[in-house]
């Protein structure tokens, strides 16, 4: 990054009035393969189709400067970097991809995917609930950090278009804030090459006219520009070179769902094992909707038994919930229902989610002002406050030979 | 077996019966029809173990005899029959049935393998038969659909020496409805918790005959009473009763509200549905008053959005809530009475809704206290 930069975009600078974000996985499948893989780490991998005709699906940074990129023949990667470990796709990157987004969706409901490796959200909505853009994008990169092992790089800016091009001047492994009382000598600096929506022949054309930046350009007025480009283009580059980017982020209508698993040591051979492992699964899970705002009718199971047989089991509720009682409720009758034999996998899923706030919450008549989800929003305080494991409930506190992984956002729902 | 009876008598009794036979039964003979003819009567039955039904029709031309067919088949023969009489013959495996120039062939089936009837237990006193049916209506329309929680979908019966009440909630709502009726001694004291549906049902048959419907209930002493029975008109039915008792929904009543909302019920029921479009079941309705009138809404922010306002009298503070849309309508719908008052305590506490007369009739005599719906607002939490 050129010095005078840094001035204008870095992980340090005021991110007050923005709140769009630009999540870019770095050299994704690569990454996957190597999380998957510690061994290949620092190594030059490049994920590819290996046959006569294969191309490059990705390379990590260590292979790309031998020049290897995606899209480029396997055999030309080859000859490029002889050293590299080629491998085939090993895992579904789509689902480390909708796992993900997810973290993401835990954080605002306004997620637009872009393809499997990159995102923009919209956080401005989030800023008091949640906390600022720049704290919510630490949380993420640090949530796909510990739950996938992956590096992903964050642009925070005023638009997409800015926040597109403040992430990938952060690449790899950063974050980048474009404050947006300076934005446009951030915007002015950037080779016109660089500029994501400035195609190939319309830059060459630019560059003939003796433009070398995007300030070079905003210097244009738009009669000059259609000259060069024509009409159409003109006012696409004059919006551009102005930061006008009036497209919202747009979220794609998913199916969503929360979910948490647990994969016991030893398989657990009843409920008196699996049960308080579930009721801290359901727990977490409305935990993790509290916090994104989401409510959900749908309670699914999940059983892998000893075996590697594995059920799923679904009610729905007369209610949307985000207590973590009442998903236990569901929960453990329809396991007590379904496991009939040692398990070794339990989990449970939150789907039909609906936004809580829009809803309300419907309780039972008479039911107390304060019941179990004031204990659970006390219990995520003190957890945010203490740590995780702060407070749990009586019945996992003699069981050490069980652990809860980290539930796994998701929506296998497909 | 052999018999001749009149069309429309027939189609009544087959139609009856075969409406609380089972779609699915777990046994084929439970989807038949038992005909059994004795002494110029023709009696046909139906029973999946949870509910039995039993009508009796005059028939000519007899001999005794019994036999079983499929019950929705031979409803559906006799419904699109002529107008003309009907003769019915078994002949070993098979029923032959003719009406003028129709005739049908069906197959009987095993009557060895048929579980016998309960036998109608004895009565504890008498309900007006339209009644019976409102109280019903009113009050099976809050009781539950989930299976899992099964007290919640049934309405329990109260009977006592000075009246009978039923009672229904499936923990969001609940509805009350006391009724006169005639109990067979003034100290009977039963309660028994009925499966809703097939309760509506026969309130709803049985509301179209007027005339008393009798309520049956074994006087075993010995916990549940295990079933119950009605008789009308020739008809009897008899239902599985469920498992333990409602929770003491009276004592959620409060003994007085803050304020009380009066609206026209039948014009909130427009208002509400036409409301009501923008959203899906679970989108909250919601309704701001005060001196000025009533202002119903539904949707917003992103979605589609809408309001409409009506008059209103209200005694009180101004105010607003939010309620399920199902749970408002069913209420409303369940009403009968020209007016409606909500009556509230402070926010988030339930709201009860009764019927009221319209302000031009307070003198009318109709005593709309006997009914009484309670929901439960929406909660929004910080």
């Amino acid at each position: 990054m050129a010095s005078d930069l840094r001035r204008f975009i870095g992980p340090d600078l005021s991110d007050d009035g923005i709140g769009i974000m630009h999540v870019d996985m770095d050299a994704f499948f690569a990454s996957v393969e190597i999380a998957r893989d510690p061994s290949l780490r620092g190594k030059p991998v490049i994920v590819a189709g290996l046959g006569p005709r294969g191309v490059v699906a990705a390379a990590s940074y260590e292979a790309r400067e031998y020049g290897v990129h995606s899209a480029l023949p396997t055999a030309v990667a080859r000859r490029r970097c002889p050293h590299g470990v080629f491998i085939t796709p090993t895992v579904s990157y789509r689902e480390v991809s909708r796992a993900i987004m997810a973290i993401f969706r835990e954080y605002t409901p306004h997620v637009q995917p872009i393809s499997v490796d990159e995102a923009f959200l919209d956080v401005s909505g989030a800023r008091r609930l949640i906390g600022t853009p720049v704290a919510i994008a630490r949380a993420v990169r640090e949530r796909v950090r510990a739950e996938h092992g992956l590096t992903c790089t964050v642009g925070i800016a005023s638009t997409k278009f800015l926040a597109k091009l403040a992430s990938e001047a952060s690449k790899p492994d950063g974050l980048g804030v474009v404050p947006v009382a300076t934005e446009l000598e951030f915007l002015h600096r950037l080779p016109i090459r660089s500029v994501w929506g400035i195609g190939e022949k319309t830059a060459e054309k630019l560059t003939r006219l003796g433009l070398r930046n995007v300030g070079d350009l905003a210097r244009l007025d738009v009669d000059s520009l259609a000259a060069a480009v024509g009409t159409a283009g003109a006012e696409h580059l004059y919006a551009l070179s102005r930061n006008i980017d009036p497209r919202p982020v747009r979220p794609e209508r998913v199916e969503k769902s929360i979910s948490g698993e647990t994969t016991f040591d030893r398989d657990a051979p009843d409920g008196s094992v699996w049960g308080p492992v579930l009721l801290e699964l359901s727990r977490k899970v409305a935990s993790r909707a509290r916090a994104a705002g989401w409510a959900g009718r749908g309670v699914t199971v999940k059983i892998r038994f000893g075996d590697f047989r594995t059920i799923t089991r679904s009610r729905t509720l007369a209610a949307p919930t985000d207590v973590g009682h009442e998903i236990y409720a569901a929960a453990r009758d329809l396991a007590d229902a379904a496991a009939t034999a040692p398990v070794r996998l339990i989990g449970v899923r939150l789907d039909h989610l609906v936004e809580a706030a829009a809803v309300g919450r419907q309780v039972a008549l008479g039911e107390p002002e304060h019941g179990w989800r004031d204990i659970e929003t006390v219990i995520d305080r003190a957890s945010a406050k203490f740590g995780k494991g702060a407070v749990r409930s009586a019945g996992r506190l003699e069981r050490p030979d069980s652990r809860v992984d980290t539930p796994k956002p998701g929506n296998p729902g497909r | 077996m052999k018999f001749q009876v009149d069309r429309d008598t027939f189609a009544d009794a087959v139609s009856w019966t075969a409406k609380s036979l089972p779609a699915r039964p777990s046994v084929p003979v439970l989807a038949g029809a038992r005909l059994s003819v004795d002494d110029g009567k023709l009696t046909i039955s139906g029973f999946d173990y949870e509910i039995s039904t039993r009508v009796t029709v005059e028939v000519t031309g007899e001999s005794a005899g019994t036999a079983l067919v499929s019950g929705k088949l031979l409803a559906e023969i006799v419904k699109a029959l002529p107008n003309k009489p009907v003769d019915f013959v078994v002949d070993g495996p098979h029923a032959e049935l003719t009406c003028g120039s129709a005739r049908f062939t069906l197959p009987t089936m095993p009557l060895e393998d048929y579980p016998s009837l309960p036998q109608m237990p004895e009565a504890i006193g008498t309900i007006d038969a339209d009644e019976f049916a409102r109280a019903v209506a009113q009050t099976a329309v809050a009781a539950g659909k989930d299976e899992t929680l099964p007290t919640m979908t049934g309405v329990q019966i109260e009977m006592t020496g000075g009246g009978i009440g039923m009672l229904a909630t499936d923990r969001y709502r609940m509805a009350i409805r006391d009724s006169t009726w005639e109990p067979g001694a003034s100290d009977v004291a039963v309660t028994v918790l009925v499966p809703a549906k097939a309760l509506a049902d026969t309130a709803r048959t049985f509301g179209s005959h007027s005339g008393p419907v009798t309520i049956a209930v074994p006087q075993n002493s010995e916990g549940a009473p295990g079933m119950i029975g009605f008789t009308a008109g020739g008809r009897q039915t008899t239902s599985r009763v469920l498992d333990g008792q409602l929770p003491p929904l009276r004592s959620l009543l409060a003994t007085s509200y803050a304020t009380t909302l009066k609206v026209r019920t039948a014009d909130l029921i427009e208002v509400a549905r036409r409301v009501a479009l923008v959203g899906d079941r679970n989108s909250p309705i919601r309704l701001s008053f005060d001196e000025d009138g009533l202002v119903v809404e539904a949707g917003g922010a992103e979605d589609a959005k809408a309001s409409e306002g009506m008059d209103c009298s209200l005694d009180g503070e101004p105010g607003k809530i939010a309620f399920n849309p199902t749970y408002l309508l069913d209420g409303l719908s369940a009403m009968d009475a020209p007016y409606t008052a909500f009556k509230m305590n402070e926010l988030g506490k339930p709201v009860v809704m009764t019927g009221q007369p319209a302000p031009e009739d307070e003198e009318s005599d109709t005593n709309h206290d006997v009914y009484l719906y309670m929901l439960q607002p929406l909660r929004w939490d910080a």
